[in-house]
């Protein structure tokens, strides 16, 4: 009995599963979508490097407004090292947060503060409670919000610039906000950058535009810690590989040349 | 040059002949790789063969220490690779190494058949070196469709929803085949643990069918740009040092290009969604499998309509399956005396039309099925391109292979390779080297 229906459920499924992917994929109005402008980056290319202050300062915004509602669970205290903050620096900032340890000799789970070889601790303890205090709606981890989007980076900052009021044929319901670049105009996450949300240490004006230029540049270091190391090696390795094959083909022609007929 | 007399490579070591004469090894090698007479006209097409054994031996290497670190548990999985990413010394550059790496052994395998079809490399005696080769293609699909949902992100879990769930179109059994791939109702745990047993254990089936390849290759002889067989001596040259030079220059072109995505765009033939830990619950907008994948892809959607009392799902999962078998059976569909397209001047025509059908199917399967063709007018969807090019794949084959065989007036064909490479009144040393080297 039980596994015939689990069978049909299992069934139901492939049709369900069938019909998202014989049946188009436009239900969202794709076409509204509207297409992020490429922004400058100082990441990009091959020789592309962090803006560690850049970064810092969105170390900064993540903490004190994105880090309420998104966790950031790949990234461990220590590795903020990279972005040029010193041990002392990275244990204070690990020491705002408390993790749940244990259990101790006596059985019991604890609370005490993170050290710096903890990874981030998120706002919610799991997924139901973050949807419980979202409408329903599940912010995602933010470690690698950049690589998961097509052109991830102009993305989320076209994302987080890009809250205007709704045209007035779209009808905007609770608990949605009107934002043009989001697939289907309508997300869950309430515009969160407001000028002035932080106070930078640096003097920096925390415009909207320089927020959200500051934690996308945290956000690529978060989800692609290696690439500074990645593109060094890379350099090294092609360089040697192209003078590799120039050799090599010298000695065949060469070697060729002298085959007699 | 070679040491064409001493069966051991011209050591004088003893510890070799000891075991030489015992097990052969050493004798084989010098046989096989070293002295193996091959045809002097290669072009850098040839390269693939040795390109794909580094390839294989790079997957199997960076495989293995991977599996070292990665968690096959649904809890556990998607961290397990970021922390090889992050953590693990030179992890991102196995992980890198490994996921491009698939990519590079499918460019690989693609232009090595590619090949094969267009210097007709599959015809007699061929034909079982040809057929491995196609087990070889299978045997790295299902390799590459098990390693993608190891890492357990939304595309790993969709795309092996979407495959595994084809099964189920088998009439009577299908629903058992499910079930047995998932090892359960649905995919869960057990089914992410047996996929990466298996995805330990397929490389080494593909390791012995490429022995397989190569023995066979041995017995016939490798084909060659004008499809013409070696006449003698003065058609070949050894394969070591000359093709054992000219692959080394071709594999390290390979890898630096392989090498530059590694390091400076390793995502770049990714699915970002990927990097999005799988929900069962939350369906991607579009699930669109590897880029290999998209043109048998494209075939199994574009039978969407049912075929006498074969449903549309059934008829997809043939189709696709189907475009694989008809590889098998290649060698008895054209029916061309004329090995090499050089002297076929109608089905020259034909191969770059079913390589252009071939490149079009890939887009087909990788595009929402009623968007516009190339964004063009809205009538002409994507899923009409995929009626036609479908129809194509399969027509070439099983029409217009076998008619061409019946049809075709090939042009004269050369005596012998030296006629044709070192006749037509060129003389001296830099000729020899030229006119191998067009494709
Ligand atoms: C009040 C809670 C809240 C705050 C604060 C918040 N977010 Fe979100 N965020 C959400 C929710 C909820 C979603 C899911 C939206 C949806 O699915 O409609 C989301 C989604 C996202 C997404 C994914 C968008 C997509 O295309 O899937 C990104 C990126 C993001 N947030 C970045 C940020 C950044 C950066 C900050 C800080 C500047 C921030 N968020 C602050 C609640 C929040
Ligand atoms: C022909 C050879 C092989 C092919 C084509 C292949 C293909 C793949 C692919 C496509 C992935 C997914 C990559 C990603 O998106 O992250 C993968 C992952 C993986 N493979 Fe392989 N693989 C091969 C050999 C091996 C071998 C021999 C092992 C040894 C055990 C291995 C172990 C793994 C592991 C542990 C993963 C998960 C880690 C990850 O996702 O990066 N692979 N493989």
């Amino acid at each position: 009995m039980g596994i015939v229906s689990n069978l049909r459920l299992a069934a139901a499924a492939t049709g369900l599963i069938a019909a998202t992917m014989f049946v188009s994929t436009t239900a969202f109005g794709a076409g509204d979508v509207k297409d992020p402008d490429s922004q400058d980056w100082h990441f990009e290319g091959i020789f592309g490097t962090v803006d560690r202050a850049a970064a810092q300062r969105g170390l900064q915004v993540y903490l004190e407004v994105c880090s309420s509602c998104h966790g950031l669970k790949q990234v461990a205290y220590r590795n903020l090292t990279d972005l040029g903050f010193n041990e002392e620096e990275v244990k204070a900032i690990a020491a705002e947060f408390d993790v749940v340890d244990g259990p101790n000799d006596e059985g019991e789970m604890f609370d005490r503060s993170a050290i710096p070889s903890d990874k981030f601790v998120g706002p919610f303890p799991n997924n139901a409670a973050a949807q419980a205090a979202n409408n329903g709606a599940l912010p995602p981890d933010l470690s690698l919000q950049v690589k998961a989007h097509i052109g991830g980076p102009d993305y989320i900052y076209a994302l987080l610039t890009g809250y205007t009021e709704a045209p007035a044929d779209v009808e905007v319901p609770a608990g949605a906000n009107y934002n043009p670049y989001f697939r289907g105009s309508l997300i869950a996450m309430a515009q969160p950058l407001w000028p002035d949300g932080v106070t930078y240490s640096d003097g920096t004006e925390a415009t909207i535009d320089q927020m959200a230029w500051d934690v996308v540049n945290f956000m690529q270091w978060a989800a692609a810690p290696e690439m500074e190391e990645r593109k060094k090696m890379g350099f090294k390795v092609v360089l040697f590989l192209i003078i590799l094959s120039a050799i090599l083909y010298a000695a065949k022609r060469k070697m060729w040349s002298n085959l007699d007929h | 040059m070679s040491a064409g007399t001493n069966q051991t490579g011209g050591t004088n070591s003893g510890l070799v002949k000891w075991i030489d004469s015992r097990l052969p090894v050493f004798s084989y090698l010098q046989k096989e790789y070293a002295e193996y007479q091959s045809p002097r006209n290669f072009n850098w097409f040839w390269n693939f063969g040795a390109i794909l054994t580094f390839l294989l031996v790079m997957m199997i290497m960076s495989g293995i220490f991977l599996a070292m670190q990665y968690q096959p548990n649904t809890a556990l999985a998607f961290d397990s690779v970021e922390r090889i990413m992050r953590d693990v010394n030179f992890g991102w550059l196995l992980r890198y190494l490994h996921q491009n790496g698939a990519t590079f052994f499918f460019i690989a395998i693609y232009i090595h058949m590619f090949r094969g079809m267009y210097y007709g490399s599959y015809k007699a005696p061929r034909e079982l070196l040809w057929m491995l080769g196609v087990v070889i293609l299978l045997l790295a699909m299902a390799t590459a469709f098990m390693g993608y949902v190891l890492p357990w992100g939304q595309m790993s879990f969709w795309g092996a929803t979407v495959i595994t769930n084809l099964f189920s179109a088998v009439p009577l059994v299908g629903d058992s085949i499910v079930t047995l791939l998932w090892g359960g109702f649905s995919i869960d745990n057990p089914t992410l643990n047996r996929f990466f047993a298996l995805h330990y254990l397929f490389p080494f089936l593909i390791f012995g069918v490429v022995v397989l390849h190569v023995i066979a290759l041995h017995v016939s002889g490798s084909n060659n740009p004008l499809g013409v067989d070696p006449k003698g001596p003065q058609d070949t040259v050894s394969f070591h040092p000359y093709y054992t030079m000219k692959d080394s220059v071709g594999l390290a072109v390979f890898v630096t290009i392989m090498a530059a995505f590694v390091f400076f765009a390793p995502d770049f033939f990714g699915e970002p969604e990927n990097y999005l830990e799988a929900a069962p619950l939350n369906t991607p907008a579009h699930i669109v499998p590897e880029w290999y994948f998209l043109p048998f892809f494209a075939i199994l959607r574009s039978v969407d309509f049912d075929i006498l009392f074969i449903e549309a799902k059934l008829g997809g999962v043939i189709a696709m399956f189907g475009a694989i078998f008809v590889l098998f059976v290649l060698p008895w569909l054209d029916k061309s005396p004329v090995r090499s397209a050089k002297f076929r001047p109608v089905y020259k025509w034909f191969f770059w039309i079913f390589l252009i059908d071939c490149v079009l199917l890939g887009y087909v399967g990788g595009k929402p099925t009623d968007a516009p063709v190339f964004g063009g007018v809205e009538s002409f969807q994507i899923i009409h391109l995929g009626y036609i090019t479908t129809f194509w794949y399969f027509a070439h084959f099983l029409i217009v292979l076998p008619l061409l065989g019946i049809f075709e007036r090939p042009k004269p064909v050369p005596k012998s390779i030296s006629e044709a490479v070192l006749g037509g009144g060129s003389s001296g040393a830099a000729a020899t080297a030229k006119p191998m080297e067009k494709a």
